[in-house]
């Protein structure tokens, strides 16, 4: 059963915040989930799904929907791919709506790594039983290493070069300039992202996403509550979702899952890498970014360095616009997890109220793309495409 | 960033991987094999992940491969070097590259695999170059 118009993104909202230390995660999460309902122009009341993953505190849904007092879900999900999860969510919903299971869903994400580590909390998602662990953690593995050993195999094997992800860092700081909002401002050049501290050979300090606490929610509805809604109509044209592992020692880290959920989407949605106006890539690391657009299609498996250079992904600049809000690397990663704040910058674009220096002009399709977990070991891709009412 | 060079003293053994780790600190590297496909994997599992025979066993290597990609970390002292290295068997595995000139090392280098002594009598398999 194909998804393609079932569904209807209604409501988007992003915490302004950026640090959370008075505020507990079930709070962020409640007052994610009225902003995204009042965006809708819906009450919480009516609300008949809950989607959360492994941010929410406890039991996910069981605890949150307690909390936030909701008493209409008759379905649930909490389905968990690290910051992927909430695209994975997005197309989850609307295979519930076109199945008739429910009619609003709402998804919330928040989290509180600043805070946390004041309080002294433990971060991270390492869960010591993951049969993996003991073979990872003794050598120090981390999320940035594990990130830069495929940036460095890459650089290997296409002669991709540190200036091109450079790049990738620039074009998000050009749109983060416009939100005021954002984590980090300032424009940066190629030469002040070379010039940053090596974290992990080849990543720099500039090639790695900001940590921010906040979050963000969405509510995604049917098509009949959606025409009832005075609200411009986003419509979800194709959703796909793939995991790739090291296949048992056979490990390639030239390549992500979105090589999969890339194709899955596009099928859905029945248009080409060619057809999308704007681009939310999941940016926790510049290499993250350039090979997910070689896996989506938009260039060639290896051209990916040439591709994002020279201001190529630069709203008004370049041929593929992305994260016009500044994304995970300028402006919100929160909880350590990109993928909401992507499809809310993917939704502005649609629905044409992005920041006018960033606006994509008649942006009728826009796609969404998650990385969760790790690049360089285990992840959990998820792509999704957006449309006007026309698309 | 100090404690990449502590974090990586310490084991997780259960029942199912207890024996890598004691062959480890016996001074011998391990595959998982299988005895229904005869296909290498690692990390070592009870259920083949190829075929899903649990006719599977560990299989000592020769400790020699090569540097599938790296990443060093200076803030590190000394320098933290996390790498995937490709066994001559035929699988990837993540380690550490150790005793070694952080600037002189390239993918493709040839390594052999080096025990460093861990907590509770296990030793961690990371590699040094030829």
């Amino acid at each position: 059963m194909s998804i393609r118009g079932k569904a209807f993104v209604a409501g988007i909202y992003e915490h302004p915040c950026r640090g959370a230390a008075n505020k507990t995660l079930a709070q962020l999460h409640a007052e994610i989930a009225k902003g995204a309902i009042d965006d809708a122009g819906l009450s919480m009341g009516d609300v008949d799904a809950y989607f959360c993953a492994g941010d929410a505190p406890g039991l996910g849904p069981l605890n949150m929907i307690e909390y936030l007092g909701l008493q209409n879900v008759r379905h649930m999900d909490s389905t968990e791919t690290g910051g992927s999860s909430y695209l994975v969510h997005v197309n989850h919903a609307a295979q519930a709506i076109a199945a008739g299971h429910c009619n609003i869903a709402l998804i919330t994400l928040a989290g509180r790594p600043l805070a946390d580590a004041k309080e002294g909390k433990s971060g991270g998602f390492h869960n010591t039983e993951a049969p993996d662990f003991p073979f990872e953690a003794p050598f120090g593995a981390n999320v940035a290493n594990m990130y830069a050993m495929c940036a460095k195999r890459h650089m290997h094997e296409f002669g991709t070069t540190s200036e091109q992800l450079a790049w990738i860092k620039v074009a998000a700081s050009h749109h983060a300039q416009y939100n005021e909002n954002a984590r980090l401002r300032n424009i940066v050049t190629v030469d002040e992202v070379l010039a940053s501290p090596m974290i992990a050979d080849p990543l720099h300090r500039l090639d790695c996403c900001v940590i921010t606490d906040g979050g963000g929610g969405l509510v995604v509805v049917s098509e009949a509550v959606a025409r009832g809604l005075r609200r411009p109509l986003v419509k979800v044209l194709g959703a796909g979702e793939a995991p790739k592992h090291l296949s048992a020692g056979r490990v390639d880290l030239t390549f992500s899952g979105a090589r999969w959920s890339g194709p899955k989407a596009f099928e859905e949605a029945g248009v080409t890498a060619k057809d999308i106006k704007y681009a939310s890539i999941y940016d926790s690391f510049t290499i993250t970014v350039l090979e997910t657009i070689e896996d989506l299609g938009f260039c060639e498996k290896g051209a990916g360095g040439r591709f994002v250079s020279d201001g190529n992904l630069i709203s008004g600049v370049g041929r593929l616009p992305f994260n016009t809000d500044g994304g995970g690397l300028c402006n919100n990663h929160p909880g350590n997890r990109g993928g909401m704040t992507k499809v809310i910058e993917a939704v502005r674009q649609v629905r044409g109220v992005a920041h006018p220096r960033v606006q994509v002009p008649d942006c009728d399709i826009a796609l969404a793309h998650g990385t969760g977990g790790l690049l360089g070991s285990r992840m959990g891709s998820a792509t999704l495409i957006l449309g006007n009412q026309d698309a | 960033m100090s404690n990449l060079n502590e974090i990586k003293r310490r084991v997780v053994t259960n029942v199912e991987n207890k024996p890598f780790w004691e062959a480890a600190g016996q001074g011998r590297l391990m595959v998982g094999f299988c005895n229904a496909c005869g296909e290498n994997h690692y990390y070592p599992r009870s259920i083949c992940p190829i075929c899903y025979s649990t006719d599977t066993e560990l299989k000592e290597t020769s400790g020699l491969g090569q540097i599938y990609s790296f990443s060093v970390t200076r803030q590190a002292d000394p320098p933290h070097i996390i790498a995937y290295v490709t066994l001559n068997e035929g699988v990837t595995m993540l380690t550490n590259i150790v005793d070694c000139d952080a600037g002189t090392l390239r993918i493709g280098q040839r390594v052999r695999v080096h025990f460093v002594e861990a907590e509770d009598g296990c030793a961690i398999p990371m590699f040094s170059p030829l």
